[in-house]
């Protein structure tokens, strides 16, 4: 039995901050990306895109760029307007939704570009 | 036409056996399974029982004629055998729909199974399931919320939930058994949970424990930014004393509550469920006594019944057992009721145990909760089963974690996550879920230890309550 370690997080320390669906796995990178959007895509899923100032993301609303991808099932399509709204607000967190019209629920979202805390 | 009245004992398959009736759909239906006393024949049994549990007693009484009988009875208009089993066999049963009050689980199942169990012509009896007509559902309150508002209350989006039931489940003081929540919540857990039998002991006041759980839930969600619940307990010895922890709960800003529905009763489940409705307030149900009711598969009623009975008196979570680890029969029919807690249409599907379509209409669904004996290994196959609309609850393996709850917690999360963007590739999770934790744990050293302290799975028990399936 190996050394019980220490589970760093604190208040204090902002990378203790998380953002739920998939915040646990490293940041992603554009491959996995892709298969996520392949992913809502397939669901029939509208594509939407928000950002926020990482001190902000507790919030339900977050910044909406432009308005959901309704009927959008180009996958480039999708993942250039996440890089567009990250290379527009580099400094904050931008996540992916799956709006799920027939749920009227989120099918799914997730954090793409890691703010800077 | 008026009927002359003659006193005297009729038999029951006389007035309550109708092999012609066709069920209206504003009927409640129900399956029963009967072992009849020996010489007692099938359609008679089943007649007894269609009485007993509606209009019927023993003999005939003046009385029954001030009234149209004719439409008020019960029926049993169908028997069929048990599959593989020759000492039972199911009779169909269906009840008009003014024989209950509305909106009261209560009524109903004090007229269906109130009675004629102790009856004497059968020698066993159990509910097997019971249509409740759209009509008779819309009646009912159904859960507080549902599943798509939690998910915006906790903003949970595209996985399912964590949690943790706290342990041990009596004997710890106030204080530190926040301290055990406060860990599980740091470290990456979306909810824990008060044990069914966590009321108000001498060893922890309710009071106590909710105070220092919402110091605990506050400062995890500080901490880490994101949304977290704890189920306060509200479970009480009066419905009184009941409302009373459940008004703190909300004054502290708790999100959610729970309580114990077999053993605090469906009156007090159901005006629970409506003052959660009333006050934005989740409501989470254990299950405690059920087995006592639904594991016997010759007595008492099946967990689907409870089930129903649940989504009608309200409630947003309830448990439904893991699947994972037992055997194929048991998977069938979990699945059977989980799809009844979820879905707003379910089809007659006689290999789930499903003996009636029931149309739940806009009721909101129920999470399943998976609870017990279950740690990271499971992941990949909770994840395949259950999908992303239940809670998978890690006692042991989040508390029993060599490096403390955080980390347990922890552990979990990344298992959870790494199993649901692994699906969301196209992988097969019951296939490649050790390749997929393996990969995952090169980033966690949380869970390469949780691997390694949880090796092996196994499946040693025999369920008891199997499906009624042929003989192989």
């Amino acid at each position: 039995m190996s050394e019980v370690r220490e589970f760093k997080s604190s208040l204090s320390d902002a990378n203790s901050r998380k953002f739920e669906t998939f915040s646990y796995l490293p940041e992603m990178d554009a491959e996995r990306t892709r298969r996520q959007v392949e992913y809502i895509v397939s669901h029939g899923w509208n594509p939407a895109v928000e950002h926020t100032e990482p001190e902000n993301a507790r919030s339900s609303y977050w910044y909406m760029w432009k308005l959901p991808m309704f009927g959008q099932t180009d996958v480039d399509t999708i993942l250039r307007e996440v890089q567009n709204c990250h290379n527009a607000y580099p400094g904050n967190h931008v996540r992916l939704i799956g709006y799920d019209n027939y749920a009227q629920s989120q099918g799914t979202s997730m954090v793409i570009y890691r703010g800077t805390a | 036409m008026s009927k002359a009245y003659s006193a005297g004992v009729k038999q029951y398959q006389e007035s309550y056996w109708t092999p012609d009736y066709t069920p209206k759909d504003t009927d409640l239906l129900a399956c029963f399974k009967i072992v009849a006393q020996e010489g007692v024949p099938r359609e008679e049994a089943a007649a007894a029982v269609a009485a007993e549990s509606s209009t019927g007693t023993w003999t005939t009484v003046w009385t029954d004629l001030l009234t149209d009988l004719e439409y008020y009875k019960g029926r049993a208009y169908a028997i069929e055998d048990v599959p593989g089993d020759d000492s039972a066999y199911y009779a169909m049963i269906a009840y008009p729909i003014d024989l209950f009050e509305e909106g009261s689980v209560v009524n109903v199942i004090t007229s269906l199974v109130g009675n004629v169990f102790g009856f004497k012509a059968v020698r066993s009896l159990r509910l097997e399931d019971i249509r409740f007509p759209i009509a008779y559902v819309m009646t009912c309150n159904g859960p507080p919320h549902g599943i798509q508002v939690e998910r915006d209350i906790f903003n949970k989006y595209g996985r399912a939930m964590l949690g943790c039931t706290i342990k041990p489940k009596l004997g710890l003081s106030a204080k530190n058994y926040g301290r055990a929540v406060y860990e599980c919540l740091r470290g990456g857990l979306d909810l824990t949970k008060d044990d069914e039998n966590v009321n108000s002991q001498p060893f922890m006041r309710w009071r106590q424990r909710f105070n220092y759980v919402i110091e605990a839930v506050n400062k995890a969600e500080d901490e880490t930014g994101e949304r977290k619940g704890h189920y306060l307990n509200v479970t009480a010895p009066t419905p009184e004393e009941m409302y009373k922890r459940a008004e703190y709960a909300k004054e502290l800003g708790s999100r959610i509550i729970m309580h114990d529905y077999l053993t605090g009763g469906f009156c007090a489940n159901t005006g629970l469920a409506q003052w959660c409705r009333e006050n934005g307030m989740l409501l989470h149900i254990h299950r405690a006594m059920h087995a006592v009711i639904d594991r016997n598969p010759y007595h008492g009623m099946h967990f689907r019944v409870l089930t129903k009975l649940l989504r009608l008196s309200g409630g947003d979570h309830l448990h439904s057992g893991t699947v994972v680890g037992k055997l194929e029969g048991d998977r069938n029919a979990t699945l059977g009721w989980i799809d009844l807690m979820r879905e707003s249409y379910i089809k007659e599907d006689r290999s789930r145990g499903i003996f009636f379509d029931q149309d739940w209409g806009a009721m909101p669904g129920v999470f399943p909760v998976a609870s017990g004996g279950i740690h990271v290994w499971h992941m990949p196959s909770l994840v395949s089963i259950f999908g992303d609309d239940a809670c998978f609850q890690f006692g042991g393996g989040t508390l029993g974690h060599p490096w403390g709850n955080a980390a347990g917690a922890s552990a979990n999360r990344v298992a959870l996550e790494a199993c649901v963007e692994a699906r969301n590739r196209g992988q097969n999770l019951e296939i490649e879920g050790k390749q997929i934790l393996t990969s995952a744990a090169k980033h966690s050293p949380e869970l390469t230890m949780a691997m390694e302290t949880w090796k092996e799975i196994t499946f040693d028990f025999d369920t008891v309550d199997k499906l009624d399936v042929a003989a192989q």
